[in-house]
């Protein structure tokens, strides 16, 4: 690098900083600076791609990390004593010994976050060597460098399955639709793909891009962390600006999918790119224990200050007392005394040097430590593992794992929290007919019954069809068995590994058409396009969504399906193709409908059904009559084809809904086949593939609660607008009845749907309408000017989408409805039960209809059956107010009647979104909580996420009480991040929830494991830690207070320093991190078993007012007990102060790790390893130190004294007494209470000791006793009415239009 | 963080791919399954005792049984020491030393003489130990016990004519190091004892008092060294200045035996191991046994002279001769075989309470009902 003046490099750095931070950067292709140096290259201001997570360098480390430790106020208050140290006149020790602590603690927490950075910096050498193509101009072509050397305004090309370097302005892909398909995983855990396009108009239509001929200069924004904004403009030589937003944007750390490669032009690099701006470091929060610690810690402020002042005090009346100027009183080297008043005010400072061990400042390591401990277990807790997704927990909040251990309120999402959230399409209605899919019910139950089995059943069901069509069998099974067991482990392995499919599962894949609705179609499908209400809707399904047809699962699997396509169609498919040939093929149906097989029979319905089906007659003849090919039989060879490649067809849904109906859509034949920005292919039954052109698609949003999608109809040449969305968002904007001009008959649909919609509901089925608009050109065109408008708009955009939106969503003609069940988690009932067992409050928060709630809330156990239950609905403040206060009234009488002191049936409480906004109002607010607090299950309908996260504040302000949040998706975050702990499961909607959350599991079950087991250890561990460290410190610092009483309170150690500090250091240090690691009270069954003892950690728990202060007491006692046995036992001998301190020291070790073993529960290898560890290693430093230190340590004489001591029988017979007396009275304690009045605790080690089986007898025993065995309930398919017997039971029949307005 | 975690995410990446090349091993070889290890799932193996009547029940009869049986050997021995202790401070006007105490300052030169007569009830067998007792000194005074030099006592000559800071105000004086410095040295208990038999004819026989063996083999060997090895310590010591209480220098503490002067004066070592409490005694001489037969203090009359130079009655202290003789467990003190008495019998009580408890309440432990 050739030489500079300083002043120009000042004003290129100015230079710099100006370029960086103007609004709008231009940026050129740096391809004609090549090989120039960087003065002259025009992007040299903006930052390379490297990039620095670190936070400290190597030679500033020490300077950094010192500046950083001491934004802690304990460290502060430790230096602080170390420098009072320095002072001579109230020094109580050498001044660099009382260094020591405070290096010791610094420096760990140092070596700590070196090893941090470390990490970090290992990661980052990683990333910045990861290999990427840049395209050079010597070479005319893309070559290999490595992510470091990326700058902006460089090309990049990225392949598939390659993560993005930096964020790239994409112009060029190998598609030919130019677009590119990415998965944003690493951004926000969204598994879905998504299309960027290449920048309009710069489509470069050669098959490679030239990046020599690129002159444009494209013109973008400063940075920012917004992930779904960009904006920039590319400015071609002719001065033609063509803007790109962020669907032409790939992201740093995106990975490229389904595109062979892209090419993309670097905007931002580095620490720029929006992915290292959204870096955000780690939550913080203070947990409950933590925060009562910290007044504790404040009590041992004030005990110091007590102790100090009576030293302080002690001392200036000693003085006083003296009748003249004794030889043991040493004047300062003027030879003068301080006046006693002065010696009793430096005494005070002394002696806070000297009893500051009381402040347990180790206690926050410790505790930090212990935690990392208690994580480690819990994330490698094997039943908190997820062999499907291949996940196990994962704690994202480091320091509030004992919370889990106190919760009394648990807020829980239910869709995807309570359910998996993996939707199921169950039923339909279409144009007021209800088609119930019984045959997919039957197959949902058998699968339901196996679920274990779920795979086997799935490969051995398709099978006799195959067997019974005898198309060509042969060809095919050698195949299948083949590729079978390739697929199945496929299958196994998708959730990590193939993150390309939304579901894997064939459960909710495959839907088994309705025999009456599919003849329906056949039937309609013939008659005419115009009016067949029947094909709108399924097409409807089809295109009415944001599913993205991801082609296939990678680039390279294409070449191997290309090669077993036409043999690997499945059963569906072949199903749904057979039946395209309805009429003849007939009696195969029927015959594999009655295939005995290992399925099980059809119930009688079905049968009788049968006697309905008849053949499509007229199929043929007016299949031809609108010059489609439809309806007519093909041949095997035609159509096996295009099936085989539909087959292979992935979709990739934001919402599991829309999947569900994309694939009920398919299995009716119409197959979403391709979507891209502006059109949507469909294959329909017949196998003719239509191609719509997408008008404008009206994106979902919570505020309209449906979606649209604005399509020209490729025959009729239409403007159709499709409209899907939540029944009462729809039915509000029906117009004339879609039927009246259809059918003649004159039926209200309307009211039909709304029939079957409330049937669905009740079944707990989730639903949504269907409608149809046809908009006329004219309309369009003037609607299209004003949506132009809105998009345009720079200030209040996405209001003005949403009222154009608004403005075309009237008038809508009703198709019919859905009803997609989503099916409840693996063992939530038990894992609610288990909750409210242990004495959590349960509440459920959805966005659901009543009816559907409380039918989930009856099937997850969350109502019984002889619960009480209010239904509290009301349509204003007042009704609101008296029905809120006539609850609370015979809620209070009903507790209050002594008669129902044993009958009184749990009450629960159903309250919707409308009336839960009043009844959190201000007034009612406390009433609410009230009634809210006296039942016990809430479940709140109807809620949006704002609500969610307003109940959870106002109740755990109001009661103060522990609250968790569990939800999965988007509209959880408020909650998750208002309730004290918020746990994220990892589902099917995305990873915000997981993003947001302290803790992320996969499945709902896990939270009864975490909370009743993890949650109960943690608490109990740390609580326990936390009261022995306290215990400890006051124990062996009053050892020093009352040796004041005998020197004069001149604040001498009889303790050499060092060994002082050893013995916090060292020899006691690692027993109680063990024991708040490892120990454990009652063993995971038993807590699994039974949750009531769980109840022992809530409220105050484990570490209240009382155990503090008894363990304070305690170590009062002991304290006295270990000074004066030995005092008494020295009293007017010869010893001197360092041998008289070696006993006390020994005694107090063992005081200290016995008292410990007292309370330890479960004695593994690993504690008799560190508690006779702990001893040794005491024996062994000290008797060295002593054998070593002749001179080395002034005041104290070490040299020899354990020693001497050790050859002194009287020694051991006074530790032996002391420690025997000191420990006593607690273990007395212990007995006398584990023996008169044994906690359920302790009841529950007492059943750990039998012998599992009997223990297992005991527990169920127990519980039957309890009363908590019911019978299972089963499932959905049998709800039962909610008992309402309450005086206020003002439930809305049927939400109408008029109602929701 | 971030930097790490999308580390992560990017391995998630590449095992993505592995299945579909056919590597579902290498999948499986790096799933995030934790490992099924005793240790990880916190299910090691564990000894898990329930403190309960019935469970510690014989603990407490062991510890009874083994403590009283100890107490009572040590309250026998502790009162087979004999012990004899004789106040000459001179508080009270018609004790002997009266004069002695009032009229005392650090720089007579001549000491002031006095002696107590005392009458010895039983003879003390076999060796005698015998100890200057001071009261309500505290030579565990914080800023007391600090100044010393241990260097210069250790005979480091560079500590010797440069003492530690620590020695302020006793380091230096006129200029010269003090040698030994500080205060505990300055403060050096300079009374000197003498014992007399007076036999029934009414002879006073000298008692031999023997000085050496009354300090710490350890400080006499290693901690406390003369500088120059121990010949010819007024050279050694040149460029010193005595300690200022002191009369004489420090090589001229016992000038008789060279193996007992200067800083490995065995009475100027016993003074140096700073007391604990301050009520202490420091053992001054030791009286031998001569003979099987013959007690070494046979009881009879005898006189205590003392040179007294120490003053106490600026703090309100006490100065004591103390005879004992000493068993295994030390001086007397029945203290510890009455506490190890007690605490047995306690034991041995709560023994019993437990049987009580155990029988009353232990049929329901077994029961299992946990109530709630």
């Amino acid at each position: 690098m050739t030489w500079r003046s300083p002043l120009a490099v000042v004003r290129d750095a100015l230079s710099g900083q100006r370029a960086r931070e103007k609004d709008l950067r231009n940026l050129v292709s740096n391809l004609p600076y090549e090989g120039l140096d960087r003065a002259k290259q025009p992007n040299r201001y903006f930052p390379g791609n490297a990039i620095k997570t670190t936070k400290y360098t190597v030679l500033l480390f020490i300077p950094m990390n010192l500046f950083e430790q001491f934004h802690r106020l304990a460290n502060i208050y430790f230096v602080g004593l170390a420098i009072l140290n320095f002072v001579p006149v109230v020094n109580a020790f050498q001044p660099e010994v009382a260094l020591i602590p405070i290096c010791v603690i610094l420096s760990l927490t140092a070596l700590k976050d070196a090893w941090e950075d470390f990490r970090r910096y290992q990661s980052d050498r990683k990333l910045n060597n990861t290999p990427c193509f840049i395209y050079s101009r010597r070479e005319k072509q893309f070559m290999e460098r490595r992510w470091k050397d990326v700058r902006v305004g460089d090309f990049v090309k990225v392949v598939c399955n390659e993560i993005v370097p930096a964020d790239l302005l994409l112009l060029h892909t190998s598609d030919p639709a130019s677009v590119c398909h990415i998965e944003t995983a690493n951004l926000d855990g969204e598994t879905n793909l998504k299309q960027r396009r290449v920048v309009p108009s710069l489509c470069i239509s050669d098959p490679e891009l030239e990046p020599e001929s690129f002159n444009s200069i494209v013109v973008c924004e400063k940075p920012d962390d917004n992930l779904n904004h960009f904006k920039c403009y590319v400015e071609k030589p002719d001065k033609e600006k063509v803007g790109a937003g962020i669907e032409s944007l790939l992201l740093r750390g995106c990975t490229v999918r389904n595109t062979d490669h892209a090419v993309g032009f670097v905007v931002y690099a580095g620490h720029e790119t929006k992915s290292m701006l959204n870096n955000h470091g780690p939550r913080y929060k203070r947990s409950k224990l933590e925060r009562r610690l910290n007044t504790d810690v404040i009590f041992c402020v004030i005990l110091l200050f007590v102790m100090c002042l009576v030293g302080a005090v002690g001392h200036f009346v000693w003085l006083q007392s003296l009748p003249s100027v004794p030889p043991y009183l040493v004047p300062h080297s003027a030879g003068l005394l301080d006046s006693p008043g002065l010696s009793g005010f430096y005494m005070f400072f002394t002696l806070i040097i000297l009893l500051q061990v009381l402040i347990p400042i180790s206690l926050y390591v410790s505790i930090e430590l212990v935690k990392i401990g208690q994580i480690f277990f819990i994330t490698n807790d094997i039943d908190l593992y997820d062999e499907e997704t291949d996940s196990s927990m994962q704690c994202k909040a480091l320091n509030i794992t004992e919370d889990l251990g106190q919760i009394e309120y648990i807020f829980s999402d239910k869709t995807g929290t309570l359910t998996e959230n993996k939707m199921v399409f169950r039923r339909c209605s279409i144009m007021g007919t209800e088609y119930p899919h019984k045959e997919n019910a039957i197959r949902l139950t058998v699968l339901d019954e196996h679920e274990s089995e779920e795979e086997v059943i799935f490969n051995q069901r398709p099978l006799p069809p195959r067997a019974g069509w005898t198309l060509d069998p042969e060809d095919t099974n050698p195949e299948r068995k083949q590729h079978q067991p390739g697929s199945q482990r496929k299958s196994k392995v998708s959730g990590n590994a193939q993150r390309d499919a939304a579901f894997s599962s064939p459960l909710e894949t495959e839907v088994i058409p309705d025999r009456k609705l599919l003849q329906q179609i056949s039937g309609a499908e013939c008659g005419g396009w115009q009016i067949d209400p029947y094909l709108d809707f399924f097409l409807a399904l089809a295109i009415c969504n944001t599913v993205v047809v991801s082609m296939a699962t990678a680039q390279r699997q294409r070449v191997n399906w290309l090669s077993h396509s036409s043999q690997r169609n499945t059963p569906l498919d072949t199903l749904s193709n057979l039946v395209k040939r309805a009429g003849s093929f007939r009696h195969i149906f029927t015959s594999w409908q009655h295939t005995p097989k290992q399925s099980r029979t059809l119930s009688e319905d079905s049968v009788i059904e049968e006697d309905h089906f008849n053949p499509p007659v007229k199929t043929e003849g007016a299949g031809d009559t609108n010059g489609l090919q439809t309806c007519s039989l093909q041949t095997p060879s035609q159509c096996d084809k295009p099936a085989a490649t539909s087959n292979k067809l992935s979709y990739e849904a934001e919402s599991p809904d829309e999947a569900a109906l994309v694939y009920a859509a398919k299995a009716y034949g119409f197959t979403l086949l391709a979507r891209t920005h502006d059109s949507v292919t469909v294959r329909l039954p017949s196998g003719q593939d239509l191609e719509f052109e997408v008008l404008d698609t009206l994106a979902f949003d919570s505020n309209r609660k449906r979606m649209s999608i604005l399509v020209r109809h490729p025959i009729t040449r239409e403007c159709v607008l499709y409209t899907k969305g939540a029944d009462y968002a729809i039915m509000e904007l029906l117009g004339t009845p879609y039927a009246e001009h259809f059918s003649g008959s004159q039926k209200n649909i309307a009211s039909d749907t709304q029939h079957h919609l409330d049937c669905y509901a009740k079944e707990g089925l989730r639903t949504l309408c269907i409608t149809k608009k046809v908009v006329c050109d004219e309309a369009y065109e003037s609607w299209s000017v004003n949506r132009q408008r809105a998009l345009a708009a720079m200030e209040n955009r996405e209001e003005l989408i949403m009222e154009t939106a608004v403005q075309l969503e009237t008038n809508l003609s009703l198709l019919g409805a859905t009803g997609v069940e989503d099916r409840l988690q693996e063992s939530v009932p038990d894992t609610i039960v288990a909750l409210r067992e242990a004495g959590i409050q349960v509440w459920v928060l959805t966005g659901d209809k009543p009816e559907t709630a409380v039918n989930i809330g009856y099937a997850c156990r969350l109502l019984e059956e002889e619960d009480l239950v209010i239904n509290m609905s009301c349509n204003n403040k007042r009704t609101c107010t008296s029905i809120l206060d006539c609850t609370l009234e015979e809620v209070r009488r009903y507790n209050e009647d002594p008669r129902n002191v044993d009958t009184t049936p749990d009450i629960s409480l159903v309250i919707d979104g409308r009336t839960l906004t009043m009844a959190l109002a201000s007034d009612l607010q406390d009433r609410f909580v009230d009634l809210a607090k006296r039942c016990r299950s809430v479940l709140c309908c109807r809620v949006t996420p704002l609500q969610k996260s307003w109940v959870v504040k106002v109740v755990r302000e109001k009661l103060k009480v522990m609250t968790l949040a569990v939800g999965d998706g988007a509209n959880d975050v408020n909650m998750i991040q208002a309730a004290d702990i918020g746990i994220g499961i990892s589902g099917q909607e995305g990873m915000q929830a997981v993003m947001a959350s302290d803790f992320a599991i996969s499945h709902f079950k896990h939270l009864k494991r975490l909370l009743l087991v993890h949650g109960h250890w943690c608490h109990t561990r740390l609580a326990n830690m936390i009261i022995y460290f306290f215990y400890k410190n006051v124990a062996y610092v009053n050892l020093l207070f009352w040796y004041q009483f005998f020197c004069g309170f001149s604040g001498t150690a009889m303790i050499d320093y060092w060994l002082m500090i050893f013995f916090n250091l060292f020899f006691t240090s690692v027993p109680p991190i063990m024991f708040g690691i490892m120990d454990k009270d009652v063993s995971a069954e038993m807590l699994m078993g039974v949750p009531e003892l769980y109840r022992t950690g809530q409220g105050a728990g484990e570490y209240t007012f009382s155990t503090f202060w008894v363990s304070i007491l305690d170590a009062f006692y002991q304290s006295l007990v270990c000074f004066f046995v030995p005092y008494l036992a020295y009293q007017d001998s010869d010893i001197d102060v360092f041998t008289f301190g070696t006993p006390l020291n020994t005694i107090s070790l063992f005081t200290i790790l016995l008292h410990l073993s007292i309370e330890i529960k479960a004695w593994t290898l690993v504690h008799w390893v560190i508690m006779l560890g702990s001893v040794a290693l005491y024996f062994i430093v000290t008797l060295a130190y002593s054998a070593i230190c002749v001179t080395c340590n002034p005041p104290s004489n070490p040299y020899w004294i354990l020693q001497s001591q050790m050859a002194d029988p009287m020694f051991y017979l006074i530790c032996i007494i002391t420690t025997v007396v000191a420990l006593l009275p607690r273990y007395m304690f212990h007995v006398l209470r584990n023996s008169i009045s044994p906690s359920p605790l302790m009841q529950a080690r007492h059943l750990d000791r039998l012998v599992p089986s009997s223990r297992d007898q005991w527990i169920k025993e127990w519980r039957t006793f309890r009363g908590g065995g019911h019978v299972k309930r089963s499932g959905l398919s049998t709800p039962t009415s909610p008992t309402l017997d309450t005086p206020v039971d003002i439930y809305p029949q049927s939400p109408t239009a008029s109602d929701i307005t | 963080m971030m930097a790490s975690s999308y580390n992560a995410k990017e391995e998630d990446g590449h095992h993505s791919g592995a299945p579909a090349h056919g590597g579902a091993a290498a999948a499986a070889a790096k799933s995030k399954k934790p490992d099924n290890t005793a240790f990880k799932q916190q299910r090691l193996p564990a000894w898990q005792p329930i403190l309960t009547a019935g469970t510690v029940l014989p603990a407490f009869f062991v510890i009874g049984l083994i403590f009283i049986p100890i107490g009572i050997g040590l309250f026998v021995t502790s009162n087979n020491i004999r012990e004899f202790e004789i106040d000459y401070t001179g508080v009270d006007v018609d004790s002997p030393c009266y004069s002695c105490a009032r009229n005392f300052s650090w720089n007579n030169t001549a000491p002031c003489l006095c002696s107590v007569d005392f009458t010895l009830e039983q003879p003390f067998e076999s060796n005698v130990f015998m100890y200057y007792g001071l009261s309500n000194f505290y030579q565990n005074h914080r800023r007391y016990v600090k100044s010393r030099d241990d260097s210069q006592l250790y005979g480091d000559r560079s500590a010797l004519t440069n003492p530690s800071k620590e020695c302020e105000p006793y380091r230096m004086s006129d200029g010269q190091a003090i040698a030994p410095c500080g205060a505990i040295a300055n403060s050096l208990f300079n009374d000197t004892l003498e014992l007399y038999h007076i036999d029934s004819n009414g002879t006073r026989n000298t008692i031999p008092l023997v000085k050496k063996g009354i300090a710490w083999w350890t400080d006499k060997h290693v901690k406390f060294r003369n500088p120059g090895g121990n010949n010819n310590l007024t050279a050694a010591f040149r460029g010193t200045s005595k300690p200022v209480n002191w009369r004489k220098p420090v090589y001229d503490l016992d000038p008789s035996d060279p193996d007992n002067n200067g800083f490995i004066n065995e009475d100027f070592i016993v003074w140096m191991r700073t007391a604990a409490l301050p009520t202490f005694r420091k053992l001054y001489r030791i009286i031998q046994k001569k003979a099987v037969t013959t007690p070494t203090l046979p009881s009879g009359r005898y006189v205590l002279n003392i040179s007294y130079n120490y003053p106490v009655l600026s703090f309100d202290g006490r100065k004591r001769m103390i005879l004992s003789t000493i068993s295994w467990m030390g001086g007397k003190n029945p203290f510890l075989g009455i506490a190890y008495i007690t605490v047995g019998s306690i034991c041995f009580f709560l023994g019993v309470v437990l049987l009580i408890i155990h029988h009353k309440y232990d049929t329901r432990n077994n029961s299992a009902d946990i109530p709630n």
